[in-house]
């Protein structure tokens, strides 16, 4: 009995394993093994130098910071306050929190083109025309970062509830408080160092968002990182699976990281699917 | 805080009150600020543009329902109840695949197996969109190297359909699967098999009579997780089978980047809305499932 289990036990990991490596192998395989040119690294080394890679990558790294920061800035307080003095707000939060799982990206693009035909419709004599435009800059879409809090909302929330639930933020406060702190420095140096888990949490599962959302960029006509990858599959399927097969280990290395550094388990970020 | 300072004379323990829960709003604030604007403003456009006709000739617009019934209707809803088909397939075999999987790594003794199956699990339901969709491509595709080296293409095999798409979704629904189930695979005690062993049952009446049904919500759960996460991607079947699929992901991007009849403009709007409905649906489906398991299992 427990030697049949013990073998069906090997044969579901062992056919899990077939399952999810060989589409790794077989797609660096496929990079490498160039049908008529033997085996090349050609497809990995005129990565740096191919058109757009550096400026997409660049972009997504700087939509992934600004994305970071506004999300932590805005959730910490919050947060934070649910814990020390209004416990009411609990389930607002909650719900705002949440309501971004009901909307697929897809369709929140779809909304968010539609808020941006209102500028050129109704508000073309308006100041608030120039913010349409701004927000839409090709530099750097902040209409982008705008759309990414949004789709973190739900993940961030989740990790920093987690590490608050492991801190007594309410003795911490008062210790700090009693100690002379004034609230800025009773939060900065007292509550925010006890978080540090949680933030990394948070701040990893946003990063990994951010690099490989596609969806709402490739919809607005930004080009991102993984717009670039799509863009470059149709003429270039050797480079484009290299890329691919690189993002997932840079990914992996993160999440990797975040796993031994939180102690957590890292969460799933979203349906990028 | 400071507003409340003035009257602390009169009234100590208003005030005290007060001083509490001022900081509490005050903090909040700005995220209801920040989602009312960047969620509430897309949401209400979603709304609106669904149930508004501009008139082709005069430019003026006007509030019906036609939207939403052409999204019901010809192509529509062929890729509506596609999406509904593809995710309701892909969680089904999800939840059927990833739960052996889970119970084989919650059975296991070995911590090392169990952390190293759950860190992958984390990564890869992570692991969607175009990178998934190019891997897949370069394995099974038309020149990929399996097709290639096994002859694949002469046995009929296409990438670029219903099943293609399945066996590419279970790539990060599996994963998610495990992680939504194993914590209630912990959950069930020794103890429980041990009584119903004892009692003479075997295996599988243990796993028919107590393991399943104490599973339930959680199974539930997944599945219904598994299917929201299918319905909602668009990136993978975007890159892989571009329109060879009918999905509803992929009508709406196609009406967005404008290609459909004069006066179907906000169609895409109503698909939308429609999806926001089902994903909706979903939402108020797994809430209560995930309380309801958690319940079960703390106590």
């Amino acid at each position: 009995m427990a030697r049949r289990l013990t073998l069906w036990r090997w044969v579901v990991l062992g056919l899990a394993a077939l399952y999810f490596l060989v589409p790794l192998a077989a797609s660096v395989i496929f990079t490498v093994d160039v049908p008529g040119h033997g085996v090349t690294f050609d497809a990995y080394s005129r990565i740096l130098s191919t058109e757009g890679f550096v400026s997409s990558l660049l972009l997504s790294l700087e939509l992934a910071v600004a994305t970071i920061a506004v999300v932590l800035l805005l959730m910490v307080p919050a947060v934070v306050a649910l814990r020390l003095g209004a416990p009411r707000l609990r389930p607002v939060v909650e719900v705002v929190c949440s309501l971004p799982l009901v909307v697929p990206p897809i369709a929140f693009v779809a909304g968010i083109v539609n808020v941006l035909k209102w500028g050129p419709e109704h508000l073309s004599r308006t100041p608030l025309f120039q913010t349409f435009t701004a927000i839409q800059d090709e530099d750097f879409p902040v209409v982008l970062v705008l759309a990414y809090v949004v789709m973190a909302l739900p993940f961030v929330y989740r990790a920093l509830d987690a590490g608050l639930r492991a801190v007594d933020v309410r003795t911490l406060v008062e210790a700090a408080r009693s100690c002379g702190a004034g609230w800025p420095q009773a939060l900065l140096r007292a509550v925010l160092p006890n978080l540090r888990g949680a933030l990394m949490n948070a701040a990893f599962l946003t990063l990994a968002l951010v690099l490989g959302e596609f969806t709402v960029a490739q919809l607005l006509g930004f080009r991102p990182f993984a717009v670039w990858i799509y863009n470059i599959g149709g003429s270039q399927a050797q480079m484009s699976v290299a890329v691919s097969v690189l993002s997932l280990l840079v990914t992996w290395a993160l999440l990797l990281a975040l796993a031994g550094a939180g102690g957590g388990r890292a969460r799933t970020a979203s349906s990028r699917g | 805080m400071t507003a409340a300072l003035p009257r602390a004379d009169v009234a100590p323990v208003a005030s005290a009150k007060r001083r509490r829960r001022a900081p509490g709003w005050l903090a909040v604030l700005p995220l209801l600020v920040f989602t009312a604007i960047a969620f509430g403003l897309p949401a209400v456009a979603i709304v609106d543009g669904a149930f508004t006709v501009k008139d082709a000739t005069t430019g003026a617009a006007g509030y019906t329902g036609a939207n939403l019934t052409a999204s019901l209707q010809g192509p529509y809803l062929t890729a509506l109840l596609g999406s509904v088909k593809l995710s309701a397939v892909s969680a089904v075999l999800g939840v059927l695949l990833g739960l052996p999987l889970a119970q084989a790594v919650a059975g296991s003794r070995s911590r090392a197996l169990r952390e190293a199956v759950l860190t992958a699990s984390g990564v890869l339901a992570n692991f969607g969109g175009v990178p998934l969709a190019f891997a897949f491509v370069a394995t099974l595709g038309n020149a990929g190297v399996l097709t290639m080296h096994l002859g694949l293409k002469d046995s009929g095999w296409n990438l670029y359909s219903f099943w293609g798409l399945v066996l590419v979704y279970l790539y990060f629904l599996i994963p998610l699967m495990v992680l939504t189930i194993t914590p209630a695979l912990d959950g069930l005690r020794t103890q429980w098999r041990e009584a119903a062993l004892n009692n003479g049952a075997t295996g599988a009446q243990y796993w028919r009579h107590v393991a399943l049904p104490v599973l339930a919500p959680s199974l539930l759960g997944g599945l219904v997780l598994l299917f929201g996460s299918a319905f909602a991607a668009y990136a993978t079947a975007a890159a892989m089978v571009g329109s060879a699929v009918p999905l509803v992901t992929l009508q709406i991007a196609d009406a967005l980047s404008g290609n459909v009849l004069v006066g179907q403009e906000n169609v895409a709007l109503a698909l939308s809305l429609d999806m926001v409905l089902v994903a909706g649906l979903v939402m108020a489906v797994y809430l209560p499932l995930q309380r309801r398991s958690a319940r079960w299992l703390d106590a």
